[in-house]
């Protein structure tokens, strides 16, 4: 039985009038295998594909056919096990998880129910609150992953009284990733699923891809005084957004605590979220709960892994997102925020490591974080979609170090880069960015403001607060285009501060 | 007849049919527990092994599961997929409603 030791911190404690109450919440995450094939047949797994058309016999449970393993599977098992800091079981097996449901010909579900092949490990999250303050590290602790048989899809808009199936997903591979119920609050748990996102596309086993359902998470929340007996829970199933889990969540514990404070009792149940309405209800009460009468497939033979598979799978292992983020501290300089933000996402380091090779890493990180994601955000745009490269951000920084144009100049140039106008060359040259850097042109326009202003320059030496002033002056004269620094000092000596 | 130690009653039965999804007549539901207890105290003679220290067996066979390559061999047959379907539509197998 599950135990939950961890006291949630006080900010994540809800209080009403009886007291205090903290959430507990445990996590199963199923993570769609990125293998070409299914788990137990030679039938593709592309999505959006015509209906039926990605089956094969052994998928549609036609009778006398054998299902045989996909090695790549269990490999990407394996990985992921490593990078969930997990034990490899040697020995796993597979067992028949029994239902029947319009999406599931076989009948059953081939799952692994007593041997998995990852057992327990262990993951460091960080969560981030609404307003982006960093909190304490977590340990989540992993119970295990083990490999399972997706089902198909039922369609029920198609007609008023029947269902539609497509079983093209039927037997597709899926991981599903066990956490312990060491999770406090909603941004804890929405944290947890980025890391794990960022695991699996670090290591290239998963898409991570949410919006297709590649990665969805099932929900357990209970609530209980702080520290006390834990509650029973409820189970929302299929949550598929980062923030539906935190809505789910907070509507779920709420709906918890207003029961038990009406003297009333948690019903065990399956519960589903309306994403429209932001709440969750029931799907299945305990009554008609599956009894899955798990027992050995005797269609297949155990799976047991050679320690030299398992070595090379590790020996083979690329750069881990806690890993890469050490290292984006230690070798660039960047803070921990950044480090994080960068590293949670394999596409994202990727991109910075090209913005800011042989350029100044906080400059680049800067401008990759603040500037495009904050574009990109804007825009709703993944960055595999930005419309400004990696390269390009880096030709704009190029101009800002060489002092071709200054910090704010460069944003406007960011802009038209983001809106397609071009290179930040190109616009550059364009629009007559070009900073003015010639100190004899400088000086003619410090000595023409001062000349303009000459109550100001000789009220200056007094106060020299309105050093502010005249460089503000001189920029507006020189349309933005004068160094800032350039003007700065020449000012000072002109104005004899 | 020998009563096994767990042995199923009636009900046992009623529920098993309900998550097969099979028909059992009410009358029916008696004769079956009797024949099912039949056969479990038959199998449990098999409690009288000292198996200690054995690992459990898994399969008859001493060998690893064999394992295929990933790569796309198969599908593509809609039509031989959807050939014993009492009704299908648009590529769809149709079923009665699922949901309510």
């Amino acid at each position: 039985m599950f135990i939950a030791p961890r006291i949630a911190d006080k900010k994540d404690w809800i209080t009403t009038d009886t007291g205090d109450w903290e959430i507990i919440i445990g996590l199963e995450v199923h993570a769609q295998v990125a293998s070409e094939s299914k788990l137990f047949s030679g039938s593709a797994t592309d999505y959006g594909s015509a209906p039926n058309t990605q089956v094969s016999l052994v998928d549609a449970g036609m009778p006398g056919m054998l299902p045989v393993v996909n090695e790549f599977c269990i490999e990407q098992a394996v990985k992921t096990g490593f990078g969930l800091n997990a034990k490899i079981n040697l020995f796993s097996r597979f067992d028949r998880k029994n239902y029947f449901y319009v999406d599931l010909p076989q009948g059953y579900q081939i799952s692994q129910f007593e041997h998995p092949i990852v057992g327990e490990g262990e993951i460091e999250i960080l969560p981030i609150d609404g307003d982006g303050n960093v909190g304490e590290p977590v340990n989540v602790g992993i119970e295990r992953l083990h490999l399972e048989q997706d089902a198909g899809k039922s369609v029920h808009d198609l007609s008023p009284d029947e269902t539609y199936v497509d079983l093209n997903r039927c037997g597709v591979a899926l991981m599903e990733i066990v956490s312990k119920p060491d999770m406090r609050s909603p941004e804890e748990a929405s944290a947890y699923v980025e890391k794990l996102r960022g695991i699996v596309r670090a290591l290239g086993t998963c898409d991570g891809d949410m919006e297709k359902g590649n990665l969805r998470a099932d929900v357990n929340v209970s609530v209980r005084r702080p520290g006390g007996e834990l509650g029973t829970r409820c189970e929302i199933k299929n949550v598929n957004s980062m923030r539906f889990i935190r809505q789910a969540i907070n509507f779920e514990a709420r709906r918890h605590i207003d029961i038990l404070e009406a003297g009333g009792e948690i019903d065990q149940e399956t519960r589903l979220f309306d994403s429209v309405k932001g709440e969750t209800r029931t799907m299945r009460s305990k009554e008609d709960a599956h009894d899955y009468r798990y027992f050995p497939d005797p269609d297949l033979l155990p799976i047991k892994l050679e320690q030299s598979f398992v070595d090379r799978i590790k020996a083979e292992l690329p750069e881990m997102p806690d890993v890469r983020k050490a290292r984006f501290m230690s070798d660039y300089g960047l803070p921990e925020y950044d480090a994080r933000i960068l590293t949670a996402d394999k596409t994202k380091a990727d991109f910075y490591e090209i913005v800011t090779k042989g350029r100044d890493s906080k400059i680049a990180s800067n401008w990759t974080m603040g500037e495009l994601f904050g574009a990109l955000n804007k825009a709703g745009l993944e960055l595999e979609d930005s419309p400004v490269s990696a390269d390009a951000l880096g030709g704009l920084i190029d101009r800002i170090l060489d002092d071709t144009i200054s910090g704010k100049i460069a944003k406007d140039v960011f802009e038209k880069m983001f809106a397609g106008e071009g290179t930040a060359d190109e616009i550059i040259e364009r629009d007559g960015l070009k900073q003015v850097t010639d100190m004899g042109a400088i000086e003619a326009m410090v000595d023409k403001v001062i000349a303009d202003n000459s109550g100001q320059a000789a009220a200056a030496k007094e106060n020299p607060k309105l050093l502010g002033f005249f460089v503000g002056q001189v920029m507006k004269a020189s349309q933005g285009k004068a160094n800032p620094q350039a003007v700065n000092k020449i000012l000072r000596e002109k104005l004899g501060l | 007849m020998a009563q096994p130690k767990n042995g199923v009653t009636a009900d046992d039965v009623k529920k098993i049919a309900k998550l097969s999804r099979l028909h059992v007549e009410a009358d029916r539901l008696q004769p079956i527990a009797e024949d099912l207890n039949g056969i479990l105290a038959w199998i449990e003679q098999l409690s009288e092994v000292d198996v200690e220290g054995v690992e459990p067996m898994t399969s008859a066979v001493d060998m690893a599961a064999p394992m295929r390559a990933d790569k796309v061999t198969d599908g593509g047959k809609r039509d031989d997929v959807l050939k014993n379907a009492p009704k299908s539509d648009d590529g769809f197998f149709v079923v009665p409603r699922s949901v309510e």
